[in-house]
């Protein structure tokens, strides 16, 4: 009897340690840990939807600083894959990491956001009921709790660093201007200012040329290499020859998982490629 | 690329209008409401002569006004149609309603607590508070969109109706609560009494009217807009939109209650149809008609609509709700911008010639 | 075994009680004509003099004597005597039977010939009287003659009437014709009758021939026996305990049975709302006005067909989908086609269109509700046992449901259209490029939905009366089976509007009606939290 009472007591003296602080007091925002090696790190990820398997033990590793293209047929899981780096989908199984701190597959959305990961989706999503400059204005950091948010001013760092953005994708004459009204090139610009407001460690972009005119095609591969090396950036793309023009490292999937991973050359020298990708393709004449 | 010259000007322009409805909306309301106190002061043989029974309607107008506000709020900027405001009105009234009903009478248990009034003007805003941060919580984290929200929105209020029809609910049963005497000590009855209402339910309007404004100018306000019309982008962004919701989920479920306290010492009766869905459906066209998205638009729908209701209740009540029925269906068919989106668009035409 | 015999519903029970009563008097009176008269006219009248007394007891003797007399008439005799419609002329000497005394004016037959003998009234006949004890006792000689002669039908109702009615005069009779009896069925009542007997007189044996019975008389005395002392007591409790358990088992499946039928109204209310919403994503709010217009179509067509309420309800179902399909249709033409992805707007006009629909019915029609007719083979109830019986209209709406439900999976399942509202569920745009007409399939999709909606209609028409908010009060429900069960499937609304139906049941007699509802709705309402997507939730990257 007195023996449990005097486990309690240990137990309570252990709890109340003032050189200990519980886990949930910790900070709960700790900058992103890449000494140990890559920023972001996929391992046997699966996740099924009714049976069929959109995403097989998939492995996938970046590091910092780094651009990568990521390829594939349709139906290949590259969609799904960013739905689950950034929080959407669940999967299955597998394990998620960015850095090696955070541990992505306990987090949501938001949070996953403001660790630094940026997403820019495949149509081209901006605010289109608000203006430009606004459309930046949202995405900068900072506080994103209602109360600040509903407290805050746009201050002349903020203003300077909008204006820094437009400069960046082009689009210093369209501030005023409502996002619903430009053009789609222009749209996908703004989404991809709207993530370097964000100032993200990780740049998800998703088809970021889909409809896009060749001149517009080229201002966005000279966008996206020069955000690499300050930030990680993941391309997902078709179009072959954009991806020729930015690649560095490309990486193939195939029914959920790698099938091959290099340089362009390499890749697609890869016979298992050429068959289930490149074979028969239209896509072949651009490579 | 004259398009693109010109389109800034526009845009600019756009704002101009809405912060010059500002100013008009503010003064409008305020002429209004003293042309009402001198024309109400005037003999009652005069022909000008505003009666008391005009004062009290005018001053539900006003209560309506605000709950048109409240919904504006959560559907015109955050784009999530509440089919149960009704129910956070109702509630507001029903606190009022039982404080109203403790002057004088004891009333049993927690109720008796409401015969202060300060505990009584707090559970005005907290019970429907309370209430949309409960459901809004539970509805928002699970991201419950669309029509689905609008849906169990309208489920609630109709759970509600049901209960408060219950006797055991102590609030009156079908009947409801009503035969209140006294406000504040003084009799409910009277024609000051009356005129306070009034002038108190428009100065409510008029608060309520710079509060969301202030709401919707700010960032905010622009993470509201944004929410509305891509809600996984806002939420890639890093916010939290079910924060942002559920916030002004509560802000507007609070205004809801406000109007419903002063509506109910104006009308001298709260009951559940006050929970029914076909009310609180009511609402929502009253801030189509105005024109979502626009604070004016919504107190404007809110006049014109009652103001019809009264005129036609009156003189053919069987047209009432075919003309009800055919405003829904005309406003959302052919003026989806409502009034205030034809009067941007006058505005805009006169500013281009 | 259907019959109509036995009281169901409680509002039809007098109704039943009194063709009850007609259909003894008929089966006595046809004996009667058939069998020739075995005692002699003078000897007739003596038996039927005896009654006129004033003193309860003589009566008593008559009437005994006229039971153990040879008289062909005799069970008619007592029936009559029972009825209150045995009389003499005031007058004169003749003896009549009123055969109708709802009136004023009573035909009337005359008491030994059966002959029709003019008609009288209250101031020229005199009905011969009695009494409570005089009733009893009238019961059971009828109960015993009828048990020595007739066909099987009358003797098993005259052995259920004996049941509880056993006493120390007729006890040796019910022996004898137990004796006698052929029938399994009629001996196997004879000797629960007899045994509620032994029971009474404190035989403890005879309780294991009560095991189990549902009958609310055995229960009743058993009652009774068990509130005394010693061991009968303790044994009769025991019997009693087995019933009372047995019971709340038929109970809880009369339960199930009202909550299925409940349900099977939300089903047809909500699976109309299930294809349109699933299909077009439309919400369509009008659609408790469909439903609405459904059950005014059978009303109308009742008017128009007087007297034939079946062939009325028969023509509802083809008449009742086509006006709703009809209106459906034209309401997407009009209204919904030009709302296309902007699901809230599609709400609210859809709103104003109920609101013009039920404002139009109460113009044209009235604002008061109106009865429809149920047909006679929709009335009544299937008496399954004593504590079991479901009524006749349920049965069918649950039956009805049921036939539409599978109609409609058929059609998904097996038609041209079908495949093509699948396809076009699943994906318009791929739908489209395929060479679907989304536009087509949108109108005929609506215009079935709405043709459903008309169906439950009908169904509706039969359990309730029509009025023009009929609709308004389904709206809420079948959104909340069409969101419960996932949005687009059919099964998931089945299982979903059955399943609160049931849910609803089994929590009235707890909290109440009002509060079940409550209940279920505040259910629903966290269940839509935790699975936005329904019961059967498909999963997918597409959400």
């Amino acid at each position: 009897m007195s023996q449990s009472v005097r486990t309690r007591v240990q137990q309570l003296r252990e709890l109340s340690r003032p050189d200990r602080v519980f886990d949930f007091m910790l900070p709960a925002q700790s900058p992103v840990d890449v000494r140990h090696g890559p920023i972001l790190y996929l391992e046997d990820v699966s996740v099924s939807f009714d049976g069929f398997r959109a995403i097989d033990r998939l492995n996938l590793t970046i590091d910092d600083g780094e651009l990568r293209c990521i390829i594939g047929p349709n139906g290949a899981g590259k969609t799904t894959m960013m739905d689950i780096i950034t929080g959407k989908t669940r999967p299955d199984s597998g394990q998620v990491w960015f850095g090696s701190r955070h541990n992505l597959l306990t987090l949501d959305e938001p949070r996953i956001a403001n660790l630094g990961i940026g997403r820019k989706f495949q149509k081209p999503t901006v605010f289109e009921a608000l203006d430009v400059s606004e459309n930046l204005e949202l995405a900068m950091a900072g506080d994103r709790r209602v109360w600040k948010t509903l407290l805050s001013r746009l201050d002349g760092a903020g203003q300077a660093r909008i204006d820094e953005v437009l400069e960046t994708i082009g689009l210093s004459g369209e501030r005023h201007r409502l996002a619903g009204v430009l053009s789609h090139g222009q749209k996908q610009w703004l989404e991809i200012g709207m993530l370097l407001m964000q100032r993200p460690r990780l740049l998800l972009v998703d088809e970021p040329v889909a409809g896009m005119t060749e001149p517009e095609m080229q201002r966005t591969a000279e966008l996206l290499t020069r955000l690499a090396g300050q930030q990680s950036v993941v391309v997902v793309e078709h179009d072959m020859g954009f991806v020729r023009e930015i690649a560095r490292k490309v990486t193939v999937l195939h029914q959920g998982s790698v099938l091959a991973e290099g340089s362009l050359d390499q890749v697609s020298s890869d016979p298992r490629v050429v068959e289930v990708y490149l074979g028969g393709d239209e896509e072949t004449n651009a490579c | 690329m004259s398009h693109a010259t010109l389109e800034p000007r526009r845009d600019r322009s756009r704002q101009a209008f809405l912060s010059r409805a500002t100013l008009i909306t503010s003064a409008l309301l305020v002429v209004g409401m003293a042309l009402v106190l001198v024309l109400h002061a005037l003999p009652a043989t005069h022909p000008l002569h505003v009666s008391s029974a005009t004062v009290a309607l005018l001053g539900k107008y006003f209560t309506y006004m605000l709950l048109a506000l409240a919904v504006d709020l959560i559907w015109g900027y955050l784009g999530i149609l509440s089919l149960g405001h009704g129910a956070f009105f109702a509630l507001g009234g029903y606190a009022m309603g039982l404080y109203l009903n403790a002057q004088g009478t004891a009333l049993p248990g927690w109720q008796g607590l409401l015969a202060s009034f300060p505990l009584a003007a707090l559970a005005v805003v907290l019970a429907p508070g309370i209430l949309a941060l409960a459901f809004g919580w539970l509805a928002f984290r699970s991201r419950v969109t669309g029509v689905y929200f609008s849906i169990i929105t309208q489920a609630l209020t109709f759970a509600l109706m049901l209960a408060f029809n219950r006797n055991e609910m102590g609030m009156g049963g079908s009947t409801g609560l009503t035969r209140f005497s006294e406000l504040l000590g003084f009799r409910l009855a009277s024609d000051g009494m009356t005129v306070a209402l009034f002038l108190a339910s428009g100065i409510a309007v008029l608060l309520a009217f710079w509060l969301c404004r202030a709401i919707v100018v700010s960032r905010l306000g622009r993470v509201a807009v944004a929410t509305r019309d891509a809600e996984a982008r806002v939420r890639f962004l890093g916010y939290r939109v079910e924060h942002v919701k559920l916030s002004l989920f509560v802000v507007s479920a609070m205004l809801a209650g406000i109007a419903g306290a002063l509506y109910v010492p104006q009308v001298g009766i709260i009951n559940p149809s006050t929970f029914a869905p076909l009310f609180s459906i009511e609402v929502v066209v009253w801030v189509a008609l105005g024109g979502r998205a626009t604070l004016f638009g919504a107190l404007l729908g809110a006049l014109v609509v009652n103001y019809l209701k009264t005129v036609l209740t009156g003189a053919m009540p069987d047209a009432w709700l075919f003309l009800l029925g055919g405003l829904f269906v005309v406003v959302t068919m052919a003026l989806p911008r409502g009034i205030a989106g034809v009067l941007a668009w006058r505005h805009r035409q006169e500013g281009a010639t | 075994m259907m019959t109509n015999s036995h009281a169901g519903g409680r509002h039809c029970a007098r109704r039943l009680r009194h063709s009850l009563l007609c259909g003894l008097l008929l089966l006595c009176a046809a004996w009667a004509t058939t069998a020739s008269a075995a005692v002699s006219e003078p000897q007739a009248r003596a038996l039927l003099q005896a009654l006129d007394t004033r003193s309860f007891e003589a009566k008593g003797e008559a009437a005994q004597a006229i039971a153990d007399s040879q008289a062909s008439q005799k069970t008619r005799w007592l029936q009559a005597l029972l009825d209150g419609r045995l009389g003499k002329e005031r007058r004169g000497e003749q003896f009549y039977i009123v055969t109708d005394d709802s009136g004023r004016e009573w035909p009337l037959i005359d008491a030994i010939t059966f002959a029709e003998a003019g008609s009288g009234s209250r101031r020229t006949v005199d009905i011969f009287k009695i009494n409570n004890d005089l009733r009893t006792q009238l019961q059971g000689m009828i109960a015993s003659l009828s048990l020595a002669e007739g066909d099987e039908r009358s003797r098993l109702a005259a052995a259920d009437r004996l049941i509880g009615d056993v006493n120390a005069d007729n006890v040796e009779s019910v022996r004898a014709s137990r004796e006698r009896e052929e029938s399994a069925t009629v001996r196997d009542r004879l000797d629960i009758a007899l045994a509620l007997y032994r029971v009474q007189q404190g035989d403890a044996t005879a309780l294991k021939t009560l095991k189990g019975n549902l009958d609310t008389r055995v229960r009743n005395t058993l009652t009774t026996v068990a509130a005394g002392d010693g061991e009968l007591a303790s044994q009769a409790q025991q019997v009693l305990d087995g019933i009372e358990s047995k019971r709340a088992w038929y109970d809880r499946a009369q339960t199930l049975f009202f909550g299925l039928s409940a349900g099977s109204i939300l089903v047809l209310a909500a699976i109309g709302l299930a294809i349109t919403f699933g299909v077009m994503g439309v919400i369509n709010m009008a659609h408790g006005e469909l439903i609405m217009l459904g059950a005014y179509t059978t009303w109308l067509i009742q008017q128009a067909l007087p007297g034939q309420p079946g062939l009325a309800l028969v023509l509802a179902i083809p008449g009742g989908f086509l006006v709703a399909g009809a209106f459906g249709v034209l309401i997407e033409r009009t209204v919904i086609r030009f709302l296309k992805g902007r699901p809230l707007e599609t709400l609210l006009a859809t709103f104003g269109l109920s609101l013009i629909l039920q404002q139009l019915v109460r113009t044209l029609f009235s604002p008061l509700n109106r009865r429809v007719a149920s047909p006679e083979w929709l009335q009544g109830a299937w008496q399954i046992n004593d504590a079991l019986s479901l009524t006749l209209n349920r049965l069918g709406v649950l039956g009805f449901c049921l036939l539409v439900f599978a109609a409609l999976w058929a059609l998904m399942r097996y038609t041209r259209l079908g495949l093509e509202v699948r396809a076009v569920t699943q994906n318009r745009a791929m739908a489209r490029a395929m060479g679907v007409r989304a536009a087509r399939v949108d109108m005929l999709t609506f215009g079935l939905g709405a043709g459903v909606a008309g169906l439950a209609g009908v169904a509706l028409s039969q359990l309730t009366n029509v009025g023009p908010n009929l609709g308004q009060g389904y709206i809420v429900d079948s959104f909340l089976v069409v969101v419960f069960g996932g949005v687009g499937n059919l099964w998931g609304t089945l299982v979903a509007g059955m399943s609160l139906g049931v849910i609803n049941q089994v929590l009235q007699p707890w909290v109440g009606a009002v509060l079940a509802k409550i209940i279920v709705l505040v259910g629903v309402i966290l269940f839509i939290q935790k699975r936005p997507q329904g019961i059967f939730a498909p999963k997918g990257r597409v959400s």
